[in-house]
């Protein structure tokens, strides 16, 4: 075993010397805070082996926020050091790493924690259920989640990052041309989080198919667990491609294989057909459930139901299955022949089909409805006009022909972003103010959330809408710097300013935040926004059993119905019985643990630590399976006492007949 | 998460968490053949660049195989015993029959990890050619998880002996029935589109 000690700790540039005092401090500040409130015992039973989906859920959530801040960083890095021609600001190296980064922490580590997070929350309660199929499993994701996003992180300051592009093209990501580690932090930090990820998949599809309420047939969900359902499906059906995929790289890359390398046989265009293969989906797995939260959004602030409700549940389920379908369009460059190119032309310019269904229906829901002008709704309401140019402009660059064109250009780069983060971005800031009372029992302050929403959105058009037509002038993306003569100057330098006020709008969202935590209303009701889905007809925070009574569902939009016609919304005492729920579990903590210092031996290439550490997990496997904690009972007297703290329980016995 | 206890159904069927985890687990297996598949697509991509190291006529010895294949065929069969005697509450069946199985299954990875061997000291290693790395990766996979199945199904033969036959036991035994007749159809498609191919 070499062990390559000199490679450690990254020395010399100023930059990540300040970030390693940082994050030491912070390492530092974090263990004395904690200890000096004497939190740890509360630390650990709280919250570090939960198995609650609404605990696992905002941890999802700060996760997502965390991972928002360093990719932001990074996209400010980068828009700084291209505000101005021949900028010193960083070297290609540092660039490389810089947009490897960027990418890889806002797809996998920012927009799917918060995803999963909210689909973690939400989903159980819309469907009327207590937790999850798996609670223990659920709580394994995250963690696993939390441990390939630590490890990723950790390649900033420690071994160097990966600077191969967050698709990491071969030969370029191979030993070869990269020889260093980097790129190893990749293929294991990325693996650890995808076998999370596929797990709650899997959690999901079973939690939905088997756990609804008395009545809620599948065309009676609510459009948010329609398309998380469809999502789960893709994750199964399209992270295992990852896994192998990262699997191979890291054999190629530790083990001297030759899938992808250029000498040996390999071949390296595998690598990017696999990567699409899965990477395409992807885009789905993460765009999906945000449109279904604008659906939520839209038709509860419009006091209507959702238009087209099953037209909206054939397009998500004909979106899911063209994803599978179109990865070429990646790559129409590889000269892979006009018949294939045109095929995959064609599917992708079919995708844009069920969208345009579900944009005329969220347009439709809206029409002649008393729409209320929330700082949700205004999420909502802008992502339509700036998610139609993102769509637009993918039906520009799905023509194989015209492809040749934009590849590789700043044009491809805005669209992407014009795709993602009206997609993705506005939907979970959406989703956050829409059902941020449920999650901690305040509101976000309206005030803060309108500054947060107009600089965000207003500085996101800013920042790219220059970009399509630098990308038309010909700028290549990945490209560290550009001559005066270029006359990208004034363009780049806009789009700079762009992305200073998108940042001035993401540190209102944390001031909200932190404003609210400590001066927002506490004394609102478990309904504040007159919603339509189950989740508002429990508590606000809710309570760890959900409901205390499992309500009953037979229309569409249930507790709308409930609210409307009266009925299922008191708690009769006789109806209270005792509820079964899951004991909390320190393994899935453990196991993140442990697979994080499994994947630093690996990343580090001290295989025979890496096996020594990896046998820490069959241990676990093991202990999980010599164990027969069957969970616990929660008294009657406990749950009436509980939910006496927010409404009034009826006497029952006079039970009315009509 | 409901305790009630059905006893109308199946012993591995009688509660919602049991359900549950059945219904899982085959939604795990479809994760797998996606997995698998990828890797077979792998193969056939790279399954004729030798780089000047061996192809599979001069590799492949068809007895060896030959013996794989009908432990692990064999195996499945007496695996299906072992469900059938435990649908019938025979404990004692149930444990023989399992422990046939895994003994098979033990004498399948120990023939793959001798072929390894072998071809390894031919000089045909992961790192000779295309070829080789996706052949012995996925075969390694396929391996790697009749090992896993035979260490859990251990385990739970351990728990069977100390707990009897309940519906938690009976699921684990169910859904590890599952995973061993799974293998056993990747191993057909092995066994078909690896060697029978490269051979003739």
């Amino acid at each position: 075993m070499d062990i390559k000690w000199d490679k450690i700790l990254i020395s010399g540039d100023p930059l990540i010397f300040w970030s390693q005092i940082l994050i030491l401090l912070t390492m530092v500040a974090i263990v004395v805070g904690v200890t000096y409130f004497k939190k740890w015992r509360w630390l650990w039973t709280e919250w570090l082996t939960t198995v609650d989906h609404k605990r696992i859920g905002i941890m999802y959530i700060l996760v997502g926020v965390l991972m928002f801040f360093r990719g932001g960083i990074d996209g400010l890095l980068m828009k700084a050091q291209t505000a101005t021609p021949d900028g010193q600001l960083l070297d290609a190296q540092h660039y490389n790493e810089v947009f490897t980064t960027h990418g890889v922490i806002m797809i996998l580590f920012m927009a799917m924690p918060f995803l999963i997070g909210i689909m973690n929350v939400i989903v159980p309660l819309q469907i009327g259920a207590r937790d999850v199929a798996f609670p223990q499993l659920n709580a394994l994701s995250f963690w696993l989640t939390f441990s390939g996003a630590m490890l990723f992180n950790l390649s900033f300051v420690v071994g160097g990052s990966p600077d191969a592009g967050w698709t990491a093209y071969f030969p370029l990501a191979g030993k070869e041309f990269s020889p260093g580690i980097g790129n190893n932090y990749y293929a294991v930090a990325i693996q650890i989080a995808g076998i999370g990820t596929l797990m709650t998949g899997i959690n999901f599809i079973v939690t939905i198919l088997k756990m609804r309420a008395k009545g809620m047939t599948l065309m009676k969900m609510p459009m948010f667990t329609w398309t998380s359902f469809v999502t789960s499906i893709i994750i199964a059906a399209s992270f295992p491609i990852l896994t192998v995929a990262l699997a191979l790289m890291t054999f190629d890359r530790i083990f001297g294989t030759h899938f992808f390398t250029l000498s040996g046989g390999g071949m390296d265009m595998m690598w990017v057909n696999l990567f699409w293969l899965w990477g395409h989906p992807e885009v789905y797995i993460v765009v999906l459930p945000a449109f279904g939260m604008f659906s939520e959004v839209i038709s509860t602030f419009s006091h209507k139901t959702l238009y087209g409700y099953k037209s909206m549940v054939g397009s998500i389920v004909g979106i899911a299955f063209l994803s599978m379908l179109v990865w070429v369009h990646h790559f129409f460059t590889m000269g892979a022949g006009p018949a294939v190119n045109s095929i995959f032309s064609i599917t992708t310019m079919m995708i844009a089909i069920p969208t345009g269904v579900k944009m005329f229906n969220w347009l439709f829901t809206m029409r002649k409805g008393r729409i209320r002008f929330t700082t949700a709704m205004l999420w909502a309401l802008a992502f339509v006009p700036c998610f139609l140019i993102g769509g637009v402009t993918g039906v520009m660059l799905a023509m194989g022909a015209a492809d040749y064109q934009y590849h590789n250009t700043l044009f491809l780069v805005a669209h992407f972003h014009y795709v993602l983060i009206p997609g993705v971005v506005f939907a979970v800031f959406a989703g956050l103010y829409y059902w941020w009372p449920k999650m901690f029992g305040h509101m976000l302050n309206e005030k803060l959330g309108k500054l947060h929403f107009w600089f965000f959105v207003i500085g996101f058009n800013v920042t790219f809408l220059p970009m399509f037509f630098l990308g038309l002038d010909g700028a290549v993306r990945r490209s560290y710097t550009y001559s005066a003569e270029s006359g990208f100057g004034p363009l780049m330098l806009i789009s700079a300013i762009g992305a200073a006020i998108l940042a001035i709008g993401f540190v209102f969202f944390c001031y909200n935040i932190y404003w609210s935590a400590r001066y927002a209303d506490r004394n609102i009701s478990s309904d504040p926004w007159d919603a339509r889905t189950l989740e508002w007809a429990t508590a606000s925070p809710v309570q760890f059993y959900n409901f205390a009574k499992i309500p009953e569902v037979d229309s569409l939009d249930a507790f709308w119905y409930m609210k409307k016609n009266n009925k299922g919304l008191e708690l009769n005492d006789d109806d209270l019985e005792e509820i079964h729920m899951p004991s909390n579990s320190g393994l899935p903590f453990v196991m993140c643990v442990i697979f994080g210092i499994s994947g630093f031996f690996l990343i580090f290439e001290w295989k025979i630590a890496a096996l020594v550490a990896a046998a820490g997990i069959l241990v676990c496997l093991i202990i999980r399976s010599f164990d027969y904690n069957d969970g616990y009972h929660v008294p009657v007297d406990k749950i009436r006492s509980i939910e006496k703290t927010w409404r009034v329980i009826g006497k029952g016995g006079e039970k009315h007949v009509s | 998460m409901s305790a009630n206890v059905n006893t109308s159904l199946p012993l591995e069927f009688q509660t919602e968490q049991n359900r549950m985890n059945i219904l899982g687990f085959w939604i795990f297996l479809g994760a797998e053949i996606v997995l698998f598949a990828t890797l077979f697509a792998t193969y056939s991509v790279l399954s004729t660049r030798y780089a000047g190291g061996p192809t599979p006529h001069e590799l492949f010895e068809i007895n060896g195989v030959m013996i794989e294949t009908i432990l692990l065929l064999t195996s499945s069969f007496t695996c299906g015993l072992a469900i059938y005697e435990m649908h019938k509450e025979n404990l004692k069946g149930l444990l023989t029959w399992l422990i046939i199985t895994l003994l098979l299954g033990l004498g399948f990875v120990g023939m793959e990890i001798s072929e390894f061997i072998t071809y390894v000291h031919e000089g045909a290693t992961m790192q000779t050619s295309a070829f080789l790395s996706s052949f012995f990766v996925l075969l390694g996979t396929h391996g790697l998880h009749v090992s896993m199945g035979i260490g859990w199904a251990t385990m739970v033969i351990i728990q069977m002996v100390k707990r009897g036959l309940t519906p938690v036991t009976a699921r684990k035994i169910f859904i590890i029935g599952l995973y061993w007749h799974f293998l056993d159809v990747v191993w057909i498609f092995i066994f078909t589109f690896v060697y029978l191919k490269g051979m003739v």
